[in-house]
């Protein structure tokens, strides 16, 4: 193994844990909806091309640097995600899957429809002073825009973390999510936590559509496969777990890299999908996923 | 009874109106001969999806045609209706059927090849004609159909073209790359392309070899993987072949990832000397070379072409997009003032034996082989040199001076 190849491997690593680290947010707020009510957000992509439109109008019409607008974006998703909840979704909470599924699917249309109505199918991008910028740390070159992208997500990620882990909302909805009928015992409001979960993890989306819009330019048709890659992430890292989530992303981020350094790159989505079927054979929970999540 | 001989008021009106039109200036009188149109014009395009602006590019030049077709003095007019085909070959199969059944004499389209090969296969179920404006793939041209030309070069005929410019450049230069990288999209078009060079680059005797073939997938939304991998092949050039997204995407690698290879030139295709390209990339987007047809300067038809495209889009620029397309415009018309007729077969008959000695691009006069090919025309290389593409080769057409070597990303020279 040559120096140049083990300097290009470490780098193909680098640049996938920078992807792997949006890829982890995004797919955050899906696991975090279906750990907690149970319900599979199928229109979790469309969510996600909705907060990179919005981050393109900000810089558009506004000027203003996606890092920036995220907040704002994030806010704006909490109060459509808790809306969503308690106007749409909770009828559908007990009822069965396909019921679930179906209206999911149905908003998730909608919502690809609406955009190619109002921005039409072009794809549009931001341009960034930083997109031409790297950073240079001994022999590794970094891509700033990824980096900047991976530093929010993770700062994201642990504001998360202290959200369920230190308030007492957070406590609760894990609660809810550990014990449905002891959290309706002991008087804690579930349908309103459920509708925060949900905000939350709406939240968690239009943050991570504010920050891919500066890696990619954003269609109406790129939502089907952000679905897709979220469902890889979280079978991979298991299903309604949180660290399962940002593991998977990781790796996906990770393999996608690597595979493409290895074999053809226009083959790299094999190897994400290849990891997800050796997933499922050998640990169908996922990584981090318990049992019952299945 | 009335007076048939007595000079009214009515008659003198008549007089006057007629008077008018006979010492009417020229365009006008040729304005009053065209209406109505004598040939509908479907133009098929992917004026959304992925190929958006060149879509958008090659439909500008149609928009101008009649009026370079009256400053020619050309006694036609086009009724030229819009297709969408969203990028997508599926669409335009579905399009071209919509047209014919509107009522199309003739399709244009479609710049990308797996789009036209969908288009032509339905020309050939309705037996309507197809000029092919922009594609490369040689099986549109190869595949038996009659009613098909195409007057944009093969595959082969463009990476030849490209072949015989580099070794001018790397003359012009003093300077030649012994090793490259091909850095391709894996559509029909970037296929046919691999495809071409794998097997002309043996025949050609270049001085560089080509090290790594690097292909990517044409909906791509990264590419710092594959600019990785060609980096860490320490190639002296990088030759994409790409559009114009994927385009935008590698040169945004190359910068981060702080490469910087003796030249990126491309054997033959879009993507680098797109108006888009070139006001997104900035600075960054100076000094690649493309090989290319290109309009001829020297052209009468060109400057009419120029004109009247800045005029009504003073914001766009006119690349060989619009020329190739303004083209089959023209081919269209100088068919229908040859059958006469719009039927079918009359205005392929007609195209077959076509001989257009004036027109727009760089090259002999336009004139189809017995499979419809058009191969009179000549490839340039056009150098992005203060955000404009300008001609460098041949000589007898250069614009501007080579610049070989290309500066660094942060040379002074790219400002």
């Amino acid at each position: 193994m040559t120096q140049d190849f083990v300097l290009s491997l470490a780098q193909a690593v680098a640049k996938g844990l920078l992807t792997g680290m949006v890829y982890g947010l995004m797919a955050l707020g899906l696991s975090v909806i279906f750990g907690v009510m149970r319900v599979v957000n199928f229109a979790h992509g469309e969510m996600m091309v909705v907060g990179m439109y919005l981050a393109w109008a900000a810089f558009e019409y506004g000027q203003i640097n996606p890092l920036f607008s995220l907040p704002v974006i994030a806010l704006i998703f909490f109060g459509l995600g808790y809306a969503l909840q308690r106007g749409l979704i909770q009828p559908f909470i007990n009822r069965p899957e396909h019921q679930q599924f179906l209206l999911l699917l149905a908003v998730a249309t909608l919502i690809v429809n609406g955009c190619l109505a109002i921005v039409g199918p072009d794809s549009l991008g931001i341009q960034l002073d930083s997109q031409f910028d790297s950073y240079e740390l001994g022999p590794f070159v970094f891509d700033a825009v990824r980096v900047h992208a991976a530093v929010a997500a993770i700062v994201i990620s642990l504001l998360l973390w202290l959200f369920f882990t230190r308030t007492r909302i957070g406590k609760a909805i894990r609660a809810a999510a550990d014990n449905h009928m002891g959290a309706l015992v002991v008087g804690l409001d579930v349908r309103r936590l459920y509708a925060i979960t949900f905000g939350i993890g709406a939240a968690c989306v239009g943050a991570a559509g504010a920050l891919m819009i500066t890696i990619v330019p954003v269609t109406p048709f790129l939502a089907a496969e952000y679905t897709l890659l979220a469902f890889v992430i979280v079978i991979v890292g298991g299903l309604g777990s949180m660290s399962g989530a940002l593991l998977g992303g990781l790796l996906i981020g990770v393999s996608e890299a690597v595979a493409g350094l290895l074999g053809q790159p226009s083959l790299k989505s094999m190897f994400s999908f290849g990891l997800l079927i050796v997933v499922l054979l050998l640990r169908p929970q996922g990584l981090l996923g318990r049992k019952d999540s299945r | 009874m009335t007076n048939r001989t007595k000079f009214t008021r009515r008659t003198f009106g008549r007089a006057v109106a007629g008077a008018t039109l006979l010492s009417a200036p020229m365009p006008l009188r040729y304005g009053f001969a065209q209406s109505p149109a004598n040939l509908k014009v479907a133009l098929l395009l992917p004026t959304s999806g992925g190929q958006a602006q060149i879509g958008q590019a090659c439909r500008r030049g149609a928009e101008v045609a009649n009026l370079v077709l009256a400053d020619m003095k050309l006694p036609v007019k086009l009724e030229v209706v819009n297709y969408d085909t969203e990028t997508k070959p599926d669409v335009a199969r579905t399009q071209a059927e919509k047209a014919i059944e509107a009522g199309a004499h003739v399709l244009v389209g479609a710049f990308d090849s797996g789009q036209t090969i969908a288009i032509a296969q339905v020309a050939e179920q309705k037996g309507v004609p197809l000029i092919v404006n922009i594609a490369a793939a040689p099986p549109i041209t190869e595949s038996g159909y009659k009613f098909i030309v195409r007057n944009f070069p093969t595959a082969p005929m463009l990476i030849n073209g490209a072949f015989a410019l580099h070794k001018e450049i790397f003359a012009a230069a003093k300077t030649t790359p012994k090793t490259a990288v091909l850095l391709s999209l894996n559509d029909t078009f970037g296929t046919a392309m691999m495809g071409g060079i794998k097997a002309l680059l043996p025949k050609a005797n270049m001085p560089y070899e080509i090290i790594e073939t690097i292909s990517y997938d044409a909906a791509a939304k990264d590419l710092s993987v594959e600019v990785a991998k060609a980096k860490a092949t320490k190639a002296d050039m990088l030759m994409p072949v790409c559009r114009l997204n994927d385009a935008k995407l590698m040169i945004q690698e190359l910068v981060k990832q702080r490469w910087e290879p003796m030249i990126v030139m491309n054997p033959g295709s879009p993507g680098l000397y797109e108006q888009d390209f070139l006001k997104t990339m900035g600075k960054y987007g100076e000094f690649h070379i493309s090989n290319v047809p290109w309009l001829d300067p020297k052209s009468a038809m060109t400057g009419s072409l120029e004109k009247h495209h800045l005029e009504k889009f003073p914001k766009d620029q006119l690349d060989l997009n619009g020329g190739f397309t303004f083209e089959a415009m023209l081919i269209a018309a100088q068919a229908w003032l040859s059958a006469k007729s719009t039927k079918p077969d009359a205005l392929m008959a007609a195209l077959k034996g076509l001989k257009i000695d004036q027109h727009v691009m760089i090259g002999g006069p336009i004139q189809f082989d017995a499979k419809g090919q058009n191969v009179g025309i000549v490839a340039a290389a056009i150098q992005n040199i203060k955000r404009k593409p300008s001609v460098v080769m041949p000589k007898a057409s250069a614009e501007a001076e080579l610049v070989f070597p290309m500066p660094g990303w942060n040379d002074k020279r790219r400002v």
